[in-house]
């Protein structure tokens, strides 16, 4: 009957894995008021990637899992960056490409692509 | 466990109860690569709309309670831990602890509904912040602001919903486990519950600092 229960993770693990996930809640929080520049996104995902990794591991057992399980959760990953990354190159080219004389300062907003009949939107 | 319980406890498609036990894992697994597609859509929009209305997004940002939303986070790796303990005592078969433990899990989902609704949503719907509902917001990028709140709204929505399902969910698990229908070895109900509860808190690990922390809080 033994191998009908999974591996049972000793307690400590998993006290200890809520400390660190605490302490990663309050890092991200703390790190928020402190002037990074562009890194303070680079920095709050990478927190957050580490905290997902970490609750996946450990409290979803996937560190006792089965190979087949590691590659449902390998292509949840996997096509989620397609969607993203793909989504993204098209529109982080997009303006530049297609109009160079777009003024990079300025954000792009509905408003200022007057699509209206009689306009043109010319260079 | 004699030969005739345990027969009892295999459903009639299935081997043996191992085999039982890795299909409802699966199966779960599964569901939840569905659910990761399924606010992965919400997240590339989130992606896109922030990079072309980056200004906005930083304005509707800063108006919202980062102290409630790290509260938030903190009550739910809480309510992960005593999951992870429930699935643990259900593993050893402990059915007092796990009753316990499904009950603080349980306890703590609601305090973060009612945080999410009656302390965040209420302020931000006082504040003129509720697109659709009560907007009042004509600083600058007002538009964009709207935008912003729109995307937090949803967002914020559908993972409450997931909340609410989830709490549901504990409620089933914990008068099964007082009727007596889960004993070492026979848990999968468990387990695959924990596995839905662990993933509704990975969103709100990703939620927290793509919505409460933009452009820094210096």
């Amino acid at each position: 009957m033994s191998e009908l229960v999974s591996h049972v993770e000793r307690k400590k693990v998993y006290v200890l894995v809520w400390v660190v996930l605490l302490c990663f809640t309050a890092l991200t929080t703390g790190v928020a008021y402190i002037d990074l520049g562009a890194f303070n996104t680079v920095v709050a995902l990478a927190i957050a990637i580490c905290k997902a990794s970490i609750v996946v591991l450990f409290f979803m057992h996937l560190r006792h899992s089965e190979k087949l399980i590691r590659l449902v959760v390998g292509v949840a990953v996997f096509w989620l960056c397609i969607l993203i990354v793909i989504s993204l190159s098209d529109f982080a080219t997009r303006f530049r490409i297609s109009r160079p004389s777009w003024p990079q300062s300025q954000p792009v907003t509905v408003h200022h692509l007057d699509m209206s009949p009689g306009t043109t939107t010319a260079e | 466990m004699s030969e005739e319980q345990h027969a009892t406890l295999v459903a009639e498609q299935f081997d043996d109860q191992v085999q039982q036990y890795q299909a409802a894992s699966l199966g779960m697994w599964v569901f939840l690569t569905t659910e990761v597609l399924f606010f992965g859509g919400l997240f590339a929009s989130y992606t896109i709309y922030r990079y072309l209305h980056y200004p906005g997004f930083e304005i509707g940002s800063h108006h919202l309670e980062v102290l409630w939303g790290a509260t938030n986070t903190a009550v739910l790796i809480c309510s992960s831990l005593t999951m992870a303990l429930a699935v643990r005592a259900a593993q050893l078969g402990k059915i007092k602890d796990l009753v316990g433990l499904l009950v603080v899990t349980l306890i703590f989902g609601l305090i973060f509904l009612f945080i999410k609704f009656a302390m965040e949503w209420r302020h931000e719907y006082l504040e003129g912040l509720a697109p659709g509902v009560n907007f009042t917001y004509a600083g600058p990028h007002a538009h964009q602001v709207e935008m912003f709140m729109i995307f937090y709204f949803v967002l914020t929505g559908l993972h409450a919903l997931h909340m609410i399902v989830g709490c549901g969910i504990m409620t089933t698990l914990i008068i099964l486990a007082l009727r007596g229908a889960f004993s070492k070895g026979h848990y999968n109900a468990v387990e695959i519950a924990g596995l839905y509860w662990h993933f509704v808190d990975i969103v709100w690990i990703f939620l927290f600092p793509l919505l409460y922390l933009i452009g820094g809080r210096y």
